[in-house]
């Protein structure tokens, strides 16, 4: 067997050895140890103390937020992501790269900067904040703090995921189907979106785990307010610094199945889009390979 | 420039960008900057010239590096063996590469010091060697190398992919051994993906805190990095100096990626004119 693989590559069997074995040592200790031992602590007591622990109130409050924060957060990001690919994508104008480096801004700056600056426009000494609680609107501490936090840090994820895809995929059909009387509205729905719809799937499955999963940013908004202001990520650092490991883990094991359910999807995603484009690019006018 | 755009949507799609993006991404921005600068130089200087603060960016600074050196490092030979080695596994483990990229750093923070406490699976095989790891510089590092390995293998991975064999093939019938034939043709290619893979695992370590948060401890001047002594600040209402703090540090994480561009575009100059 290994004879067979070191003809293929022309490496010798001694690298090849070298190279896997660290290769298996590595993907071990790094990728599979945390999450075995997360699904160990998690179920360490048992079935019944780990459904427990998922169905206790605050909990069970924290799940609702994530999930209300993150349909919120991931949609609009969506019908933001769907505009702005197209613009930037579609047409050519100054300041597009502007454009483009803005949009990578919620990518490039630390978490706790990001909820911070949300306290600074809507804190109580911030620049809002008077007007704010003049209208007894609780922003930060509050639940819309939390929503706000989390569609800024994953803003960037549905349009970076969309414009590649519409770049290579190009004008042409949409081109084609204005010349052939389609108004925009229509282009979009029956030509942009449909033929876009694994990238944007994609883009849609990656934003809202990300949002499940934001830790840093909401940490500095939420106030931690148990049962009221605390999302999955920010009740499993609370059970765990109360020593409740069990809970903490178990209620860490649903964010980790979600993680690994994304990375699943990308997978299958993957293959349809390299499907997808293929067949694409054969109706393409542009020969750009 | 084309006055009459043949596709419609410009306005309606350049008025929903520019306006989301201002109110989301550009208002938040203007606000810190404002902030910071509110509270007066003296103030300032005393805040960024703290003992506590150098020693944070140092931390941070030092642990990002060394995690980002490590995964070039690692990331090399898994990129290397997943491209061009058939394996048992392999499929899997070439999709397992995104875990750290999708799990929430909650979660691995949390996994991860339970995994290097002194009791842990592998904190008590390194306690039996005399090394501590969590709760100490170690630890961060061991953090931040999951949190950013993605990014030098998914940076190298195509560039090995893309490899046209064929020179490869050429090399070797010109007489040229192997190692020479890495040295010269190889590494040429693979090095500006290793460093950009590198820098943005850099980068992501730099800002990291979910995932450090649990290992480090957060002991002022041992294991606080940046992002931590932030937190702190914010938690104590004293946005001032958190303002100031966070602004500094975004300057010199912006700094510090600027140079590595720079250096980037140079070497890009240097092999192209080669």
């Amino acid at each position: 067997m290994q004879k067979q693989y070191a003809i293929e590559t022309g490496d010798n069997k001694f690298s090849l050895i070298v190279f896997i074995g660290l290769t298996y040592f590595f993907v071990i200790v790094i990728f599979i140890l945390p999450l075995l031992l997360v699904a160990q602590m998690a179920f360490e007591k048992g079935f019944q103390e780990y459904l427990r622990n998922i169905i206790e109130n605050d909990t069970l409050q924290s799940i609702k937020l994530t999930i209300v924060t993150t349909l919120i957060a991931t949609g609009l990001n969506t019908v933001f992501g769907i505009g702005a690919a197209w613009l930037i994508t579609k047409y050519s104008f100054r300041g597009r790269n502007i454009l483009l480096t803005i949009i990578d801004v919620p990518f490039s700056v630390s978490p706790v900067v990001s909820g911070m600056m949300f306290v600074l426009l809507f804190g109580a000494n911030g620049w809002f904040g008077e007007i704010l609680s003049a209208n007894n609107i609780k922003i930060i501490f509050a639940v819309p703090g939390i929503i706000l936090a989390t569609t800024f840090v994953t803003l960037p994820f549905v349009v970076r995921e969309l414009i590649p895809v519409m770049e290579t995929i190009g004008k042409e059909f949409e081109e084609a189907a204005v010349c052939l009387g389609a108004n925009g509205w229509n282009l979009l729905f029956k030509v942009t979106l449909p033929s876009i719809k694994w990238g944007l799937l994609y883009g849609v499955i990656i934003c809202s785990a990300r949002s499940m999963g934001e830790f840093g940013a909401v940490s500095v908004v939420s106030g931690h307010i148990r049962g009221v202001t605390t999302t999955v990520p920010l009740q499993v650092e609370m059970l765990y610094n109360e020593y409740r490991f069990t809970a903490a883990f178990s209620l860490a094991s649903l964010l980790m199945c979600i993680a690994i359910i994304t990375i699943v999807i990308k997978t299958v995603i993957e293959d349809k889009k390299v499907k997808s484009n293929s067949t694409n690019k054969k109706g393409s006018f542009n020969d750009k390979n | 420039m084309r006055e009459h755009r043949i596709l419609p949507g410009y306005r309606l799609t350049l008025g929903i960008t520019v306006g989301y993006l201002s109110l989301m991404v550009i208002l938040p921005i203007i606000a810190l900057v404002a902030q910071s600068t509110h509270i007066g130089f003296a103030d300032y200087f005393h805040q960024i010239s703290s003992k506590r603060f150098l020693t944070s960016i140092r931390l941070s600074v030092l642990t990002a590096l060394a995690a980002s050196v490590a995964n070039g490092f690692i990331g090399f030979i898994i990129a290397w063996s997943l491209v061009r080695y058939s394996f048992p596994g392999k499929k899997i483990i070439d999709s397992m590469i995104d875990i750290p990229f999708a799990l929430p750093t909650a979660v691995a923070g949390i996994a991860l010091t339970t995994l290097y406490a002194q009791n842990g699976w592998v904190g008590s095989l390194l306690a039996h060697i005399g090394i501590k790891a969590a709760y100490t510089p170690l630890g961060i590092i061991i953090a931040l190398s999951f949190v950013g390995i993605p990014f030098v293998i998914r940076s190298v991975q195509p560039v090995l992919i893309d490899f046209q064999k064929e020179i490869e093939d050429a090399a070797s019938c010109l007489g040229a051994s192997k190692g020479i034939i890495f040295r010269k043709i190889l590494w040429p290619q693979i090095m500006p993906a290793l460093i950009s893979g590198v820098s943005l695992s850099f980068a992501r370590g730099l800002g990291e805190y979910g995932s450090i948060v649990f290992i480090s401890g957060n002991m002022p001047f041992k294991t606080e990095i940046v992002p931590l002594l932030i937190m702190t600040k914010l938690e104590q209402f004293n946005y001032a100096a958190a303002s100031a703090i966070a602004m500094t540090f975004l300057t010199i994480s912006f700094g510090i990626m600027l140079l590595i561009n720079v250096f980037q575009a140079i070497n890009r100059q240097k092999y192209v004119t080669k």
